[in-house]
């Protein structure tokens, strides 16, 4: 099968072959998602393999129980399992929390300050003449994000890689580094005070420092000189901006910067997310409910509140007594003192794959694997929508499967 | 079954001019009195009440990446509560409202139909997938051409064949409904960091120009003979002065007829009907508009009315948001997409004692009066001129000059000397805003089945606390704004879905699109459309739009 879409990162390519079990064209990462590896053989209760008409049951019994039970994950499924995953925590009072919470959130506290002035990654592959990874390291995360979309892609107005300056900006001399025409080393914790300075420069003002968090005010001017001779220039920034210091207010003032670099010539920002369908985990509760994360329903409607209502928050201040953990490993990547309580609540797990959470979950319940054992819709890290498939039979169900089978359980159990 | 009994219909498709008489409904249908048992059916008793069509919204942002990253960026729009979950969904909103607030909120005020007025066609799986978690309403959506580069192409190749083709490859793999343009040219320009200031500007690299795309795709438009025309945003919106663009658009068209519609839609024309140099001497243009719309008989407007508050400007004018976010320093998100155009959002508040505001409330008001009834649909471009919920506020001011006198008094005087509102003593009455907000709309849409309550028309039925025939909406225009917001029945399918104000019932509508494929040969246009895909888009060709199995409740329209 041709023109398979691939469901590991947020650069969701579209151009796999699959082939007797096996997929071509795609990056190293991408094939993994799609060889064999490890599953949870049968849903479970504690341990002992039940159906899954058994599993669902018992997960929608302790959803219903609980008076504010945690749903949390969704990064890396469809959108179809996330609107009713939203539509759950709706009905039992729970909290709807994603991924992003613990990566690019704070790119969407700096739209809410800001907007976002943005482009698809087509626009990019047709018209960058500038692009900036900024904290960025797609080489590693996003493979084939520079050829297909930003660095040796080809389009309308640029016909050639020479056509096209690419800067990286980051801590370390990343692989990504290696592909750019500048690099750019800054001090750990300083993008916040860089950013300001290109502001200041563009709009004609003097800098009176000799340096800027590890970086010659020269090379900062002729930096900002780059920027403002850009025909079209893109901002590409990653959690190197977003999980360090300053966080939304480094994406915030990033911000800025392109509003005012659009009063001389056209620039976008964008964030590079991660996985396959972050943007869709953030996307489906904003329609459904209005915000894209850290909501909660224990009033009967829905609430924003990220100091709170994030799952680490909730789970650290111990503000949570159940939790379904649906395509996500927090017991893996959370702070410790969340782990911690994750460990005394009753825990749902829904996951092709065993990981560190399956060994603190209650219930267990194996899924099928989007894209290659399910189908359903995923926004690519630009908004961008795409099908992702099913290539292969199989006996798991899949999420939505699972995730419509609660949510009819639960409507009996609360009406 | 239903039988509605005694009620006062209007129902200005028909030429039923508040006649006491009986609605009979069956399988989702108005039937003959014969068709149905009467002893099975459920009576509504409809005495002293008025009795028309569910309501028809034709211009509406209610789907898709811009109203949904208006939600995301505007939290503060989203902290008022409408409904505590329950028997219904929760719902929260302002002005912005989450999908189901939507259906529930164009029923609360006997709508049963709105369509989506501006997708990105790339993203029109985003915009089903939101229009089918709007539930009561049926539902469309068009797709966005006018800056399209497969549109440049076939217009600079003044190839009609290739581009007839193209528009029903697209509305197919879309499943859209018609064909929608955003300031053609314009915003291809803004990817160069400008825009077009003329119907004569060239757009880079395929020469072609805002007069020959609005041109070249009515007649493709026409010629594929689709339901509904072409539906424009046009050039130079929120200039002032542009009031001449907006006419000379509106002439582009002259001398093309259709039988059964217009051949052009002139959108939100409150927004492009402004007089003036600059924004220090702004006036009205409206008045001249009116007379061209008049006078023509191929162009319908829609009137783009703010509303006093808050509002989100959102609209696939990329290059005018930015010009807005420059012009009141608010919030500016900007999409720019692929080959096809692009889109910004800004958050706005109409103040009625800023003078523009208060001028641009004039010109909605005066273009609602000065335009026959047959001509003008009510529209407030929600979110753009503000909430659509105030269509029963838009209703009776159009109806009572006594009411507008005491709303002017609240606004700035600017509007005395810059607008022929505080003038105007036309007061349109009842059938006219009935036909304003049903059946005009359904026809412009070719909608045969809505907008009316003919034998065969879907049972879309709205019932208000109002005798028209006892009412006075120019001085009681207190208790029709009131009677509007708040319908003793709303019919969707033959269902009730709304009683005295109140939501009783969720259904689920369905989401027309049209296929005009068999009306043309693909094969005109595939070696462009490979060519263009491989070079210039970033998903593959077969991977791009949206297969009819994805949405929820489809309803194909063929054309042939």
């Amino acid at each position: 099968m041709e023109n398979v879409v691939c469901t590991f990162c947020g650069s969701v390519c579209d151009d796999g072959v699959f082939e007797d079990g096996d997929v071509r064209k795609l990056c190293a990462l991408g094939k993994s998602k799609f060889s064999k590896k490890e599953r949870i053989k049968a849903p479970m209760i504690d341990g002992k393999e039940v159906s899954y008409e058994e599993a669902i049951e018992k997960a929608a019994e302790i959803l219903v129980e609980a008076k504010r039970p945690l749903l949390y994950g969704w990064a890396s499924t469809v959108n179809e399992a996330i609107r009713l995953g939203v539509l759950i925590a709706e009905k039992v009072g729970g909290i709807y929390d994603q991924c992003a919470s613990v990566c690019h959130a704070p790119g969407t506290l700096a739209l809410i300050e800001e907007g976002v002035p943005g482009g698809t990654l087509g626009s990019v592959k047709n018209r960058a003449d500038v692009v900036i990874f900024w904290g960025a390291n797609p080489v590693e995360a996003h493979p084939r994000h520079p050829t297909r979309y930003s660095v040796m892609a080809k389009g309308l107005l640029i016909k050639d890689r020479k056509n096209r300056k690419v800067v990286v900006i980051d801590v370390r001399e990343t692989k990504t580094a290696k592909l750019a025409d500048i690099f750019v080393q800054i001090k750990p914790g300083y993008d916040y005070a860089i950013i300001s300075a290109l502001r200041a420069i563009v709009k004609g003002e003097k800098i009176e420092a000799d340096e800027v968090g590890g970086v010659p005010v020269e090379k900062l001017y002729e930096l900002a000189e780059l920027m403002m001779n850009a025909k079209y220039g893109v901002i590409f920034y990653g959690l190197g901006v977003t999980q360090s210091r300053g966080r939304d207010r480094n994406v915030e003032n990033a911000i800025k910067l392109v509003q005012q670099l659009n009063r001389k010539t056209r620039w976008v920002i964008w964030p590079m997310r991660g996985h396959y369908n972050v943007v869709g985990a953030g996307e489906v509760p904003a329609w459904e409910v209005g915000y894209q994360f850290a909501i909660d329903f224990s009033r009967g409607y829905p609430r924003f509140s990220p100091a709170e209502f994030t799952a680490v928050e909730a789970l650290v201040r111990r503000d949570c007594d159940a939790a379904l953990i649906i395509a996500s490993d927090p017991a893996a990547h959370f702070p410790r003192k969340a782990v911690e309580h994750l460990k005394k609540i009753p825990v749902i797990q829904i996951d092709p794959h065993p990981n560190l959470t399956t060994l603190l979950s209650n219930v267990v319940i194996p899924s099928a694997i989007a894209g290659l054992e399910a189908e359903g819709s995923v926004y690519r890290m630009d908004g961008i929508v795409l099908r992702v498939k099913k290539l292969v039979e199989t006996e798991y169900w899949s999420d939505v499967q699972i995730l419509e089978k609660m949510y009819e359980e639960v409507v009996k159990k609360v009406g | 079954m239903l039988w509605i009994k005694n009620g006062i219909v209007i129902d200005p498709k028909n030429g039923i001019e508040g006649e006491k008489m009986d609605i009979f409904v069956k399988e989702g249908k108005i039937v003959e009195e014969s068709e149905v048992k009467k002893e099975e059916c459920k009576v509504i008793d409809a005495s002293n009440k008025l009795v028309v069509a569910g309501g028809v919204e034709m211009h509406s942002h209610i789907a898709g990446s811009k109203i949904n990253t208006g939600r995301s960026m505007r939290p503060e729009e989203m902290r008022v509560v409408r409904n505590v979950a329950g028997k219904f969904r929760a719902v929260v909103g302002r002005v912005l409202l989450t999908a189901p607030g939507i259906g529930y909120e164009y029923a609360k005020m006997g709508y049963t139909t709105a369509v989506e007025a501006a997708s990105p066609p790339i993203g029109s799986p985003h915009t089903h997938e939101e229009l089918d978690a709007i539930p009561i309403l049926d539902k469309a959506a068009l797709p966005v051409f006018g800056n399209w580069h497969f549109v440049f192409k076939f217009v600079s190749e003044k190839d009609q064949e290739k581009l007839q083709a193209f528009i029903a490859w697209a509305i197919e793999r879309t499943k859209g409904y018609g064909v929608k343009i955003v300031n053609p040219g314009g915003v291809e320009k803004w990817m160069y960091g400008s825009n077009v200031r003329t119907l004569d500007d060239e757009v880079p690299i395929y020469g072609v120009t805002p007069r020959e795309i609005i041109t070249e795709v009515v007649k493709a438009n026409e010629a594929l003979n689709l339901p509904h025309c072409v539906h424009i945003h046009c050039n130079n919106l929120g200039v002032p002065g542009n009031y001449e663009t907006t006419i000379e658009t509106m002439k582009l068209v002259s001398g093309m007829k259709n039988e059964n519609r217009p051949v052009l839609h002139v959108t939100h024309v409150q927004f492009n009907a402004y007089a003036g140099s600059s924004w220090r001497d702004v006036s009205s243009g409206a008045e001249e508009i009116a007379k061209y719309v008049n006078k023509a008989d191929n162009i319908t407007i829609d009137m783009g009315q703010p509303i006093f508050g808050h509002a989100t400007a959102m609209t696939g004018d990329a290059p005018f948001q930015f010009t807005l976010h420059k012009l009141i320093g608010a919030r500016w998100s900007n999409k720019d997409t692929e080959i096809e155009g692009g889109a910004g959002i800004v958050p706005i508040v109409y103040l009625p004692k800023n003078p523009v505001h208060a001028l641009q409330w004039a010109i909605g008001l005066e273009l609602g009066l000065l335009i026959d009834s047959d001509k003008v649909v009510i529209s407030t471009d929600w979110p753009n001129g503000g909430p659509f919920t105030e269509y029963p506020y838009i209703m009776a001011m159009l109806m009572s000059k006594r009411m507008r006198e005491k709303e002017l008094e609240r606004v700035s005087p600017y509007v005395q000397k810059a607008s022929s509102l505080p003038a105007i003593d036309t007061e349109k009455t009842l059938y006219e805003v009935i036909k304003m907000s049903r059946s005009l709309p359904a026809k412009i849409l070719g909608m045969e089945n809505k907008g009316h309550l003919g034998v065969g028309a879907d049972a879309d039925i709205a019932i208000y606390n109002i005798n028209p025939n006892e009412v006075d909406p120019s001085a009681e225009y207190d208790l029709v704004n009131k009677a509007f917001r708040k319908p003793a029945y709303t019919i969707k399918d033959g269902e009730i879905v709304v009683k005295d104000g109140e939501l009783v019932a969720e259904t689920w509508g369905r989401t027309f699109w049209v296929d005009a494929t068999k009306k043309v040969s693909m094969e005109a246009i595939e070696a462009d459309l490979d060519e263009y895909f491989q070079n210039y888009y970033t998903v593959e060709r077969i991977n791009f739009g949206v297969d009819e199995r994805w949405v929820k409740k489809p309803a194909r329209l063929e054309v042939s």
